[in-house]
């Protein structure tokens, strides 16, 4: 009865094509909406773990100020110096390494060509805190950061704009007045989640920025890697015990800086991810509602239109539930047909989505066989009031229906 | 023959309450043998409708009793009486009745598919009824390419594939012209003849209340006159 009433109903949307085709694209957009957001978004939140993860778990980020990022709390507070960094380098335990991090836009000229990006003043800790590898060339060393050397360490980004992509090493870029010398080439890094490119870089020691761009002695931001055997907590506490000391700040009152670590940037960033993904998913099930209401809707004219019929199948000894049957098995064969469209729109569409925004394709089979689940409830859910109504016909009435 | 096919007793059907109440059977007594031929006639308004649909278990009396086979068809509920449709009765309607875009073949099984019969039987009894009625070789064409007459036929075939009892005729010849009209009779009385089945017809055609075995008319919800023909009128019948 039941694989009758399947070839009875996929027969009566063949039948009528085009409506049928009309009714479920509520259902098809719904639910290709759902996967897509839901995927891009699965896909966005991985490349951002990925991202974060590339930096290392062990890593403390430390900005004045109160939040990470521009805020009210940050115009005021005092910038660190390179003695906070030694002072974390002496005085906390378990730490790898200490980076003092400050930047500069400037404009890049070389070869007659020029190019606007950020110079970062750093260590050559950076480096390897950073996981950056060489694609040619060297880092600067030591000597070179005390000496404030006019040295620079490029992306690839500076190359293919400002060379051409030819080999930079031992080439020379002008940086406001001065000349440095190109000695070292980054591996390309590609562009982060964000969007913005992480090849776009030149690095310098620290003292020739502070001397020659930025002109002061601030730094802006430390970076501190624990060591793998060292607790991330503990160095956290320590490293932030630290610096409410050596900023003065009083035991009931709040730090003026603030001590993140890329787990917890990780988190944050993913958890900001995961509550768009679930919006938009959201936004997009109100969407698969409304598809079934236009089911409901069709499946209503089709019993009016159809009144007729289902007198001659009442008379001829269709029983009430068989009547009821075929309706609610339409209604969720529309649904589903409408669900199995969508999922392969969504596939396609997240391919290409995940493709524009350079973040990884999931394929989420939890997702795509909750939604397909979700049309044929749909189906069942608004197909059953129509259903219902066929049903209840009063076979004399129907008959004499015109 | 230990009891009747049909035996109405005092049956009655109102409409409506109150002062808008529409008595259409005031108390029709009426018994129907096995393998009888009946015509029911009467001007409109004169209940032949409302006693149809009783006797096709479409409708229930508002009072007497209807016993089929000697069953009590008024205590029936909504799906017994539908399976005692899908059993023992057959209907043939004015207007054909047929499933619009689905071909004489489909519109034939479409019993059978509610009694559960497998596929190839359906096709099987589909194709000997089609054939019973003249339409061999027209299996496959819709009701729209098909002429009024060949469209009776069709719902003739979809009524006799059950193998019913009972044939319940609703003006059948209504809507064909009086060639088509005597084909149709011909035919129903050719399954009343051969295969015994008994048939019911509501008509307002004398023409056609001939060729049945007895006249039963109704005037203001009640029978006026019951006749049965002789046995010579009725080997004459056929013209």
């Amino acid at each position: 009865m039941i694989w009758n009433a399947l070839l009875l109903a996929l027969r009566e949307i063949r039948r009528n094509l085009m409506r049928s085709f009309l009714t479920i694209l509520g259902i098809v957009i719904g639910v290709s909406a759902v996967i897509t957001m839901v995927t891009l978004g699965n896909g966005a939140t991985q490349a951002v773990s990925d991202q974060i993860a590339s930096l290392g778990s062990n890593l403390l980020i430390i900005r004045p100020g109160q939040h990470l990022g521009p805020g009210r709390d940050s115009a005021g507070a005092a910038q660190f110096k390179v003695a906070d960094a030694d002072a974390l380098r002496n005085q906390v335990s378990g730490l790898a390494a200490v980076v003092p991090v400050s930047s500069k836009s400037v404009t890049l000229v070389a070869m007659s060509r020029n190019w606007s990006s950020g110079v970062t003043g750093t260590s050559h800790d950076w480096f390897a805190t950073g996981k950056w590898q060489l694609a040619g060339g060297r880092i600067f060393n030591e000597a070179e950061e005390r000496a404030g050397a006019a040295v620079c360490v490029i992306g690839d980004t500076i190359r293919l704009e400002l060379f051409g992509g030819q080999d930079p090493v031992g080439q020379q870029i002008r940086v406001k007045q001065f000349s440095c010398e190109v000695i070292g080439l980054l591996a390309s890094k590609g562009q982060s989640t964000m969007g913005n490119d992480q090849d776009d870089v030149v690095v310098m020691p620290l003292r020739t920025v502070q001397r020659r761009l930025t002109g002061s002695v601030d730094v802006a931001t430390l970076m501190v890697s624990v060591r793998d055997d060292a607790s991330m907590e503990t160095a956290k506490d320590q490293v932030t015990w630290l610096m409410r000391e050596r900023r003065h700040i009083g035991p009931g009152d709040n730090d003026d800086f603030a001590v993140m670590d890329t787990r917890q940037i990780a988190e944050t960033l993913s958890g900001a991810t995961k509550v768009m993904t679930g919006l938009l998913g959201a936004v997009a099930a109100v969407s698969l509602l409304v598809g079934g209401i236009g089911i409901m809707n069709i499946m209503l004219v089709s019993v009016t239109e159809r009144t007729r019929e289902i007198g001659i199948r009442l008379a001829i000894g269709a029983l009430e539930r068989e009547v009821l049957l075929q309706f609610l098995i339409e209604a969720v064969a529309l649904a589903s047909l409408g669900g199995i469209v969508g999922i392969v729109l969504a596939t396609l569409a997240s391919i290409g989505g995940a493709g524009l925004m350079h973040v990884p394709y999931l394929f989420d089979p939890a997702i795509n066989l909750l939604s397909f689940g979700f049309s044929a409830a749909i189906g069942v859910l608004f197909g059953y009031v129509p259903a219902r109504r066929a049903a209840r016909l009063d076979p004399i009435e129907a008959l004499r229906h015109e | 023959m230990s009891e009747a096919l049909i035996v109405l007793s005092g049956v009655t059907r109102s409409f409506g309450s109150g002062a808008a109440a529409f008595q259409a059977l005031r108390g029709v007594d009426l018994t129907v043998e096995e393998g009888d031929f009946v015509a029911i006639m009467g001007p409109s308004g004169s209940g032949k409708s409302s006693l149809m649909n009783i006797l096709g278990c479409l409708d229930t009396p508002s009072g007497g009793s209807y016993r089929f086979r000697g069953l009590a068809v008024e205590s029936l509920g909504r799906d017994q009486r539908a399976m005692l449709r899908r059993h023992a009765l057959g209907f043939i309607f004015q207007g054909f009745n047929l499933l619009a875009r689905t071909s004489a073949q489909e519109n034939v099984e479409l019993p059978l598919l509610y009694r559960g019969e497998p596929a190839a039987r359906r096709h099987e009894l589909a194709r000997a009824a089609l054939a019973s009625v003249g339409l061999s070789g027209w299996e496959h064409h819709t009701p729209a390419e098909l002429s009024g007459g060949q469209q009776q036929r069709v719902a003739i075939a979809r009524a006799l594939v059950t193998g019913p009892s009972l044939l319940l005729a609703d003006e059948p010849t209504g809507n064909l012209d009086s060639e088509r009209s005597r084909e149709i009779m011909d035919l129903l009385a050719g399954l009343n003849r051969e295969q015994g089945i008994t048939v019911l017809m509501v008509t307002h055609e004398p023409d056609m209340a001939e060729y049945a075995h007895r006249i039963v008319r109704l005037v203001d919800g009640r029978i006026a006159s019951d006749t049965r023909k002789g046995a010579l009128q009725e080997a004459g019948g056929v013209r």
